[in-house]
């Protein structure tokens, strides 16, 4: 297994488009920290390219990637080898690629000019999310029968993640406002890996808001050690869920 | 030999009128509220280190008793240790500790009735109901005490120092810990208040009201239960001083309600939940403070008027101006706003669009204060950038006419 994440890995490393993504987000954040006289500032940038296009580059990638290799995997699997292997395997090396850009790109220009509480919030919440997507994304590919089809459900879940479920938790929070919804809203916000990153971070960018009318609430629930575990938690359901689907549906697929 | 006689009545003159009466074991008395009863106008006590458990003690003399090596008072959770009541009165050095409570009187460990002339100095005062309260009484100095409570409720603590009905006091250099509000002001006029630091308390660091021409400079009041309140007063200038800290549901940096004809300069809000909240306030002048990492740097309501914001800077603040309607009658300019992404073609220094200092989120939080979980989503900001172009929910009006590039020098 580990032999095979290695070639996936050095494949990716041939094709030149993750060194591409490495120095645009390098190239990003630094030049935010260049621009912006406080870091703050910067910080709201890069929590923008987090959560919008750590996600978005995640899926698109993985995508891409796996109809790509569609023949070596087929290749692989004549071999006296377990799908489930060949699949973890692939996703490891990929996630490998994926979370080494992201630190490189970002981590490296975060420890440098804001190694805060809010920086490693936001290193932690990135992280988070290039393995979540990448593992959604191969739930897609695996889930789609070609290559156009899988991109455009990935971008549809993008989207969906992105943009319309916050609009459908707004669009409740506005229908429902004569009821109490705190707890609501804390059930709402786990059903979205992006909200849960979000607010992850905001607990640290924020707080000062936060800690008025409602906001004490979240506070002190995310802000706990309870809370903690129950953000990686969550993370980590939405990172294994999809990939124990995606490896379920991939053992029984014809190829 | 009319010298002499004239030198001997000056010797005797100062042996009867300025003796210095000591206190202690093995001194001339051992006990404070003898030496109290013996003393005559003029006279100095001066009190030897030791603990004196006397119950409350009254002066009303024109003496000053002076603590050496930080005598301790104990009042035993019972009673009030000095009340204080006439004029040319100091008080300094001492230590009082454990004074009592009561639910019907405001039991105080320094009590000042009636007074002119009050200097209480360099004393210490340690779990007390009331620390120091004063009522009713003129030029009364307040100067390097150090208060500490032991914080319970809002109800079984008093405040730290206590002013009700008093004028020209100076009250400076005070730390103020764990009481209900820091500094309490009710009806105290011409008063001058700087360099104290009110941390902790349960209620507010600085509370006053119907306090007309006060100053207020160089002061800290952080992480208190609800900040500063100050309230029906008039002519009240704040100067360079530091809110900071103060988190909560209804904590404010300062809340002004129902303050007119006052000024705010060179103040700085640091992460406090509000920094202003402003309620029926008129002709303030707020400038040169800097607003930095607050949730809200400020809350305008719609019932303040006249109020003319200029030359403050406002950075790193989750929102920068809330409001609660469309009215507006205050005026913003020459405002430094990091969110301000406006050019400056002509390189003035001042931005040539408008600056919209009320985001369209805040005005849907003020509605929904659950909607505060999606702040900083990428939906928010596109609505928020939607509204910027088409201003439907946010006043059209609140705006900040003359933004500037770079931020002030203060």
């Amino acid at each position: 297994m580990m032999k095979l994440s290695k070639y996936v890995l050095y494949d990716i490393l041939k094709n030149k488009i993750i060194i591409a993504y490495t120095l645009f987000l390098f190239i990003v954040s630094l030049s935010m920290f260049q621009m912006e006289d406080n870091s703050s500032k910067a910080m709201l940038s890069l929590l923008n390219i987090v959560l919008i296009v750590l996600p978005l580059v995640s899926l698109i990638f993985t995508t891409i990637h796996y109809y790509n290799s569609y023949e070596f995997i087929e290749l692989m699997s004549s071999q006296p080898m377990s799908r489930t292997k060949i699949i973890l395997s692939e996703y490891a090396g990929v996630s490998i690629s994926l979370l080494s850009a992201f630190w490189v790109g970002v981590g490296l220009p975060v420890l440098l000019f804001a190694a805060d509480d809010t920086g490693f919030a936001l290193l932690f919440s990135g992280t988070c999310l290039s393995l979540v997507f990448t593992s959604i994304a191969f739930f897609a590919s695996v889930l789609a029968r070609d290559k156009a089809r899988g991109i455009g459900l990935c971008l549809l879940l993008w989207f969906y993640f992105a943009l319309i479920y916050d609009g459908i938790v707004l669009l409740i929070l506005f229908t429902f406002s004569d009821y109490p919804l705190e707890k609501l809203t804390l059930l709402l916000t786990a059903l979205n890996p992006i909200d849960l990153g979000r607010i992850f971070i905001m607990l640290k960018m924020d707080i000062s808001a936060l800690m008025g009318y409602t906001g004490a609430l979240y506070k002190d629930f995310f802000g706990s050690s309870t809370g903690v575990l129950f953000t990686t938690g969550i993370m980590l359901i939405w990172i294994t869920l999809p990939l124990w689907l995606a490896e379920r549906r991939f053992k029984k697929k014809d190829l | 030999m009319r010298f002499l006689f004239f030198a001997f009545t000056i010797a005797l003159i100062t042996d009867t009128y300025a003796r210095v009466i000591p206190v202690g074991t093995g001194k001339t008395f051992s006990s404070v509220k003898k030496a109290v009863e013996q003393a005559k106008d003029f006279d100095t006590i001066k009190v030897y280190n030791g603990t004196y458990k006397e119950g409350t003690i009254a002066i009303t003399k024109q003496i000053t008793v002076i603590g050496q090596d930080n005598p301790v008072l104990d009042g035993e959770n019972k009673y009030e240790i000095l009340v204080v009541s006439g004029k040319n009165i100091t008080i300094k050095g001492l230590y009082f500790r454990s004074s009592g409570y009561s639910s019907m009187n405001d039991f105080a460990s320094l009590k000042v009735v009636d007074c002119l002339n009050v200097t209480i100095e360099n004393n210490s005062i340690f779990n007390a109901y009331f620390a120091i309260h004063i009522s009713n009484s003129t030029g009364v100095t307040i100067r390097n005490n150090k208060i500490t409570g032991s914080p319970k409720s809002e109800q079984l603590t008093g405040n730290g120092i206590h002013l009700w009905k008093s004028g020209n006091a100076l009250i400076e250099n005070n730390t103020v810990y764990g009481h209900r509000d820091g500094i309490y002001f009710e009806f105290v006029t011409s008063s001058l208040i700087r360099n104290n630091w009110c941390e902790k308390n349960i209620r507010y660091g600085l509370h006053f009201m119907f306090s007309n021409d006060d100053s207020y400079h160089n002061n800290t009041f952080r992480d208190n239960g609800a900040g500063v309140a100050v309230m029906y007063s008039k002519r009240v200038v704040m100067e360079k001083n530091h809110f900071e800290k103060n988190w909560g549901p209804s904590a404010y940096g300062v809340l002004l309600k129902d303050i007119t004809d006052s000024r705010m300069i060179g103040n700085k809000f640091t992460k406090n939940t509000t920094g202003i909240h402003m309620e029926g306030s008129s002709r303030m002048d707020i400038e040169k403070n800097t607003f930095s990492a607050n949730g809200w740097a400020i809350k305008v309501q719609a019932s303040c008027d006249d109020n003319y914001f200029h030359h403050n800077n406002f950075t790193g603040n989750s929102f920068d101006v809330g409001t609660n309607g469309t009215m507006v009658l205050n005026k913003f300019e020459n405002n430094y706003w990091d969110k301000y992404d406006g050019y400056d073609i002509d390189k003035d220094g001042t931005g040539d669009v408008p600056y919209h200092p009320v985001s369209m989120y805040s005005v849907i939080t003020e509605q929904n204060p659950n909607a505060l979980i999606l702040l900083r989503s990428f939906t928010v900001q596109l609505l928020d950038k939607a509204e910027k172009a088409i201003p439907s929910l946010t006043p059209e009006n609140l705006i900040d006419t003359k933004p500037k590039m770079k931020p002030n020098k203060l």
